[in-house]
Order: structure tokens, then sequence, then C-alpha cells
């Protein structure tokens, strides 16, 4: 019953592929077309049996008992009391199929509209039947089967329909959490407005949202169901009058050192049929999916052919040195593209360049989706798996890091250091906060626990923590944003990192926590002489602490110069849109109030 | 934390005791019928009727039920229709071979579940599309039927491994390891097919969270990323997968110990129905909600000691 239960997809409340165009996808699949034809050869080789069946399948002929396959009038032989095997695996066939229907309808019906009903109405009634659901699911469904033989006797259909019943719940919580999640949603809002009836609604807009997941699910139900009559049939608690193919695998298995074959037969077809719907299941459920909503990894391969093929879009020139040392961080050409397909790409940042010097302040502006962070990521080299750097250099003091993974991981967190933006999901909500800070701090650094612990109180009052023994045992879900954004913090500056990339490091938190922490970031960038990188889209915090600013827009920066020349005088027509829409034709504000709106 | 356990507790006596109501009442309801197909064919009715008088068929159920549960509460299941012999003793001699089955398939599950899953889900590439192909296809097979391809190959073909039987550890460990090998690879097939694929799931969830790429960018090792923190969190589904898993399990002992003739309670179960026992049917359900409820409980308690949220609470 798990098994079933455990396979549930997801429903999604963007409009599946529907009708004709799901199945023309499931056929043009090597698997589907396999398993839909096995499985159609299987509902005709049961469905056939009252016409095609060579032999009565109760018939005996004493002289081929145990006969081996080929050998007479049997084609595949005799079994343990001389009855045609083929005959026999017709008519267990057909009866799998009846039960199968039986597990269906009871299942699905039942489940299916108390799902509907729960999910659609809500209140005391879902919570009742939510109850009563999860006690089903909460039972090993073959032994309530096999103890409720006491009470059903040999009668299989009966006991199917009994675990059509147990089966209900899995339904019943498809439907239900499909109708709650949908019935919220503007569209159906909009149709009760309209004057929708109820019924109407969920004839019409939820049973369609449904019926892609419960296709999926009923095909997992009924491999479940064959697995589930033969077993009983198996342990002897069918009806030994009629063939079925547990009965005949137990025949069969009883007879094992006379007549080995005759258990492949039996085998085959209960394997066979639970694999292909199984599989079909899958591959319906994948037909579902809208490849896009399923980052894929790209092949090696793939990444090599798009990464030759990127031609630099920038002519920026190559490795201008600045005196005898090199930039803190020279970002030159970056391009950072994700997969749309298996085989191709969409970059979304195309070679972008970006200069930091030591103690320097440099805003990286754009509005959402202009690519900011993917080129902070970039740097840390902490990028989605499923992210393709297509070509570029990121040069931190000279040496390339993309050039070899192992120099990334080399200045990550010793070097570079990372705050980012939500500051409560960015700490592990298994570990203290000590506890992470001190696996931090102990990976960069050679330090004994003890020490390690001194040199983080030290570092957690400087980022303004009071009471910092006390926070230092305290698990994430005790503090509050603007004191984990100062773990946080305390995090990136553990490893004593000469550059810091604050992607966002203000967005999530309260417009007074705010100024505080672009006050503690100034300051922190002055005493230490940090270069930083600070991801916004607040022309605010900009203006506040940034001294250079890059403008990004649609993956490229459009503008780059000093903060205050920026401010002044925007050149490109998007920043100057940006400063109009941001401040409103105000004057400009004094900094650290600034700070504040948003 | 002794709140939320004794929440667990409460809920889990309300599961056992609606399970064991709706279940007695179930099969209590045609006493009758059941001592006819417990005394056989050629009992008269007057036989009959003594036999129900004699086991208090004839009062209302629900007078049955209440007695049959303060009877519980001392400790005793009742007598059993067929030979007379306390349940409990008859359920006793049978457990150890069941939670054996029972343990080890869930302690291999889990080790190969966990370890298949991180595999998959770090690795990715051809490597998790193979395991996930394997996985997908192994879970749509019975494990009775694992259990007899199993038997035909290790046992039958190359009789590495008994085919039949059960030696207690106490006899022979070597033996009773030898004659469970067979018996717990099927159901751990089954079993590690679909949670490996969902702890996987768990893992590829926990390894995108913001906190894993915060951590990797303080110079962390990969090693220490996935193993102590992305691990640490995908525990927790892991845990509910495992415990609804071992509801599965409790049925795959059943059936896998009728394959091997292994006389434990599976094997007791069929017996006692086919026979109308009913009194140690009961008892079989008493084990299997019991058994159920423990693991449940076992993995909340591990749950909250994992989760602070919960713990702290």
């Amino acid at each position: 019953m798990s098994d079933a239960v455990s396979h549930q997809v997801t429903p999604q409340s963007d409009a599946p592929v529907a009708g004709r165009a799901l199945w023309r996808r499931v056929l043009s699949n090597p698997v589907g077309f396999v398993t839909v034809l096995l499985l159609i050869l299987a509902l005709g080789f049961g469905l056939a049996a009252p016409w095609l069946a060579p032999f009565d399948p109760n018939l005996l002929r004493l002289e081929v008992t145990n006969d081996g396959p080929f050998q007479g009038d049997f084609l595949l032989g005799g079994d343990n009391t001389g009855r045609d095997i083929l005959s026999r695996l017709m008519f267990a066939t057909r009866s799998t199929i009846m039960a199968c229907l039986v597990v269906l309808v009871v299942s699905s019906v039942l489940g299916g509209t108390t799902g509907l009903i729960a999910g659609y109405f809500g209140g005391r009634l879902d919570d009742l039947a939510d109850w009563v659901s999860n006690v089903f699911l909460a039972l090993p469904g073959i032994v309530l089967l096999i103890v409720l033989y006491t009470v059903i006797g040999p009668n299989i259909m009966v006991a199917m329909a009994v675990y059509g019943v147990l089966l209900a719940p899995s339904y019943f919580r498809l439907v239900r959490s499909s109708v709650k999640s949908i019935r919220n949603e503007l569209y159906v809002d909009a149709a009760r407005v309209a004057g929708l009836t109820d019924g109407r609604i969920v004839a019409r807009h939820i049973l369609r949202a449904v019926r892609g997941p419960i296709i999926v699910h009923s095909s997992f139900v009924v491999a479940s169901g064959i697995g589930i009559q033969s077993a009983l049939e198996f342990l002897g608690l069918g009806d030994p009058s009629k063939p079925s193919l547990g009965g005949m695998l137990q025949d069969a298995f009883a007879n094992i050192y006379l007549n080995r074959v005759a258990v492949v037969w039996p085998v085959l077809l209960i394997g066979v049929s639970t694999l292909c719907l199984v599989l079909l299941g899958n591959v319906i459920r994948d037909a579902l999916q809208s490849s896009a909503n399923r980052p894929t990894t790209l092949a090696p391969s793939v990444v090599r052919r798009l990464r030759a093929a990127a031609v630099s879009g920038s002519e920026a020139p190559a490795a201008a040195v600045k005196g005898d040392r090199p930039s803190l961080l020279r970002v030159r050409d970056l391009a950072v593209a994700y997969p749309d397909s298996t085989t191709t790409a969409k970059a979304v940042v195309h070679g972008v360049d970006l200069t930091v010097e030591r103690g320097e302040i440099h805003g990286l502006v754009g509005e959402s989706g202009s690519g900011k962070s993917q080129v902070a990521l970039s740097i840390l080299g902490i990028l989605p798996p499923e992210a393709v750097i297509l070509r570029g250099a990121i040069e931190f003091q000279g040496e390339d890091l993309l050039a070899a993974p192992k120099r990334v991981r080399a200045v990550r967190g010793r070097r570079i250091g990372y705050v980012p933006q939500e500051p409560l999901s960015n700490l592990d909500p298994a570990f203290t906060i000590g506890q992470q800070l001190t696996y931090g701090l102990r990976a960069v650094k050679d330090v004994s626990r003890r020490d390690a612990r001194e040199q983080l109180l030290e570092l957690l009052d400087s980022v303004g923590i009071r009471d910092c023994a006390r926070v230092f045992d305290l698990y994430p879900h005790q503090v509050s944003g603007g004191m984990a954004q100062r773990v946080l913090i305390a995090g990136a500056l553990a490893g004593d990192p000469e550059l810091i990339i604050a992607d966002e490091p203000t967005t999530a938190l309260d417009v007074t926590v705010q100024a505080d922490v672009l006050d503690l970031l100034r300051n922190l960038q002055q005493e230490r002489e940090l270069g930083m990188v600070i991801v916004t889209h607040n022309l605010g915090v900009v203006a506040d602490i940034c001294d250079k600013v890059s403008v990004m827009q649609s993956g490229r920066i459009v503008e780059c110069g000093n903060a205050d020349d920026l401010f002044t005088s925007p050149e490109h027509e998007y920043t100057q849109m940006l400063l109009s829409s941001t401040l409103d034709g105000a004057e400009m504000r004094k900094p650290l109030t600034v700070g504040s709106e948003a | 934390m002794l709140m939320y356990v004794g929440r667990k507790l409460v809920s889990g006596l309300v599961l056992f005791i609606t399970v064991t109501f709706v279940t007695f009442v179930l099969v209590f309801s045609n006493g009758e019928k059941s001592v006819r197909n417990n005394l056989g064919e050629l009992a008269t009715d007057e036989q009959v009727a003594r036999r129900v008088a004699q086991l208090n068929l004839d009062q209302p159920v629900l007078v049955q039920y209440v007695k049959w549960l303060g009877d519980l509460l001392t400790g005793t299941l009742g007598k059993s229709f067929n030979s007379g012999e306390e349940v409990v003793t008859l359920l006793g001699s049978r457990i150890t071979v069941t939670l054996s089955i029972i343990f080890l398939a869930l302690l291999f599950t889990s080790l190969l579940s966990v370890s298949i899953g991180v595999l998959s889900a770090v690795k990715g590439g051809w490597i998790d599309r193979s395991l996930q192909f394997i996985a997908g296809s192994a879970v749509a097979l019975p494990s009775f039927l694992v259990a007899i391809a199993l038997m035909f190959l290790f046992a039958i073909a190359l009789p590495v491994f008994p085919a039949t039987g059960y030696m207690p550890f106490s006899v022979s460990p070597d033996g009773w390891a030898a004659s469970l090998v067979l018996p717990v690879s099927a159901l751990v097939i089954h079993m590690v097919a679909s949670s490996a694929q969902q702890f996987r799931g768990a893992m590829v969830d926990t390894l995108k969270q913001d906190y894993i790429r915060t951590l990797r960018s303080r110079g962390l090792s990969e090693r220490a990323v996935v193993l102590r923190h992305a691990l640490r969190n995908a525990a927790a589904p892991g845990l509910t997968i495992l415990s609804v898993q071992t509801i599965g399990l409790v049925g795959g002992a059943v059936v896998i110990e009728q394959v091997f003739a292994l006389s434990g309670v599976g094997q007791f179960t069929i017996t006692a129905s086919l026979a109308g026992d009913l009194p140690s049917v009961m008892g079989v359900v008493v084990f299997g909600t019991l058994l159920v409820l423990v693991v449940n409980i076992v993995a909340d308690v591990l749950n909250a000691w994992i989760n602070p949220k919960v713990r702290l609470s």
C-alpha cells in the first residue's frame, strides 16, 4: 500500500499537457511505446480468453502432468494436475484484469469524491477525512486483507474491493491537495464571481487540473493491485476453483523440483505487467511535467560544444595591469548560461567586465533578472550545478579562478567572503550558530575548537551582537532576521578575506535594520580595507556606501563609473530611467536615510 | 520535547484502539460462521451452537471488544480456537523470526537507501539516471516475485543458500545468517528501490537550499557540506520515508515467510485466517499495529532529536 502512495505526483497548477498531445508525447518515447504495446497485448491475452483459449482451463489430462512446453497439444505444457497452462494463464489474466478494475474503480471513486469534497469545502469535514485517511495509511494492507479472509472467505473480488477501500486515501490525498491549491487560484475566484456554481467549477476547472496526476497515480495503483492480488492467491487465500496467476504460481512453486519452467509463466506475466505499468506511469509523469521546470544538468560534451561556440562579445583590453599590482578582482567577458533543453542553453549574462580595487566598494545595480546575482555567484564558484560558464575570466589578484576548480576552492572563505540575501534561509537550521561558524572557521584556519570559539565570539561582538556567548549557542530559528544577517556577515569575515561579495545584503531586512547593516558593512570595510561588491536593486544603498557603480540590464553592464558621477550625470538611458523611477524626481537625499527607503 | 513525545504517544494509542476496534468488529461480526469454518463441515448445528456459547460469541460485538481490550491490559490475547493454547505464547514463539527479518531488512534498507540516495543526488549525470531507472523498475516487482527469483537463482540453480527453513541464532549464528540472506534480500531490493529514490529527492532538495551555498562559500569541503550538513537536514524526510516503508515491510515479511517456509508471524497469520482462528488473528493485528506504532514513534523521536525546532519547543 505504501508503494502506491509514495509515487504520488505533485499536482501542478499551471496548465497541464492535455489529451492527444499527451498521448503523442508518451507514445513517441520508446519506453512509453513498448510498455503501451505490451499492456495492450496482455489485455488482449486476458480478455480474449473465452474465445481464444485452446482448452477448458479446468480440463484434466493426467498423461500430460508436468509436461514441458511445446511437447503436445498443450502449447506451454501441463501443470501438476495435467491442466493446460496456456489456457489457465489466459483465464487467470482475465480475472486479474477484472480485479484491477475493481480496485481502480473503488479506490478512485471513493478517494476522489471524498478528496474533492474535503479539499473544496475544507473545515471540520476536511479534518475528519484527513484523519481517517491517515489511519488507513498506517495499516499494513496485506496483513489486514489476510486477517479479513476470516470474514470475506475465498472471494478475491471482494478482497480486491476492500483493497480498493484501503487505497482510497492515496487518491484522497492527491485530489485534496490539488483541489486545495487550485481553490484559491484567481481563475477559480473569477469563476465564482462570474456566478458559476460550485459543481460547475469543480467539473470544469478542478477535474481538468487533477486529471494528469490521477492517470499517473492510477497506473501505480493498478500495478500494486496486480501485486496484492497475486500475493493473496499465492498465499492460498484465493478461490482454488478458478485459475489465477497467484494460484498458478503457488502450484508451480510447490512443484518447483518437478517442473521448473511452469514457475516462469506466471512470474513473467505478473512481473512484466507491473513493470510496464510503473514505467508507463513514469513516462506519463515526465510527459506531464514540461521540461522548463526541470533544470537538467547538461552532459559534459554539450557543455564543451557550447563553450567552443561562445564567441567573445566584449572588446575589453586583455589583462590590463594597473601599476605592478594586479587589481583585487577583475571579471573579464563573463558569460553564464542555463540549459533550456538537453542540448541548448540560454545565456543570462553576456560578457560582463568588472574591476574592483582594494578598499573599494563596487555596487552592481539592476532590476531583478538582470543577471547581477549570477555574476556575484560566479565569482565565488557557487552557481547552481546546472549553470554553465560559457566564457570569460575571473581574475583574483591576477590569478584566473576559472582556470582550475581548485583555485576557486582555495580562495573561497579564505580570501573572498560571501554575504547572502535571505538571512534566515542561509543558516543551517540543524546546527547552532556557534557550531556552523566554527565549522566554517576551522575549514579555513588551523585553529583548535577553543580558539575558534574565542575568535568567533570576538567577531560576533565586532559585528554588533551583544550577548555573544548566548547567541553562539542559539539555533537559527531562535534569532531575528537582523541578528541572522550579522551572523552571516561574521561568517563571511571569519577567514579574514580581502574581498566581500554581498548579494542584496539588506533586501530581506526590516527598514530600520537595513541602515544598521549598511553602516556595519561600511565600517568593517574601512577597518579592514576590504574590497567589496554589493549586488543590489536599491539605488539608495548605492548612494549610501558605494564608490563605484556598474549598472546591469539584461545580462550586460550598460554603464560603469564613480557613484557620484553616475548620480549627477547618468549617461545611459537605462540608468537615467532607473534613477528617475526610483527617486521619483525628488532631490537626492543624504546618505544613511536613503538606505531606509525601498 | 516531553509534550511532543506525549502527544505522539496519545495519538498512537488512539490509532491502536481505532484499528483494533474496527478489525475486531469486522472479524467477530459473524462468530457462528467462523466457528463452523473452524469445526469443519461435519459439525452439527448443536455442536456449533454449544461452541459459540462457550466462546461468548453470542454476545454483542461491542461487549466482546471491551472484554478483549480488558484482557489485553492484563497481558493476554485469549486462547486459540484451534489448539486452545494462549495466543501470546503462540505469537511469542514465532516473533523472533519475523522481527529478525524486519529488523535486518530495515537496517540494510536504511544503509543502502542513504548511500544510493546521496551518491545519486551528488554525482548526478549517468550514475543518477541509471540508478533511478533501476530503482524505478525494481519497485514495480512485488517482493514475493523477487523472492521466488532469488530462490530460483541462489538456492536451486546455484545452491549457495538454503531454500527454506529458519535456524535460530542461539543454535548457529552462521546458519541464522544464511537462512535469512535470501528473504531479507528480497525485501530489501523492493524497499530500497522505493526509498532510495525518495531519499535522493530529499537530498536534491536539501542541496538546493541557500544555506548549502553559503556553507560552500565559507570554504567548507564538499565532503563536509554533503555528509555533515545536507545529510543531517535530509534526515528528517528520510525518517518519514523509512517509517512509511515499515508499514509495507510488515506486509512484505508475511508473504516472504511463506515463500521461504519460515515459521514466523506471517505463516501463523495465514494458518489462523484459513482456519477462522479469531483470537490468533486479532493477536496478529495487535502485533502488526504495535510494530508500526513503535517504529513511527521511534522515527518521530529521532526526528525531534535531529530537528532543533521540535526539540526546543
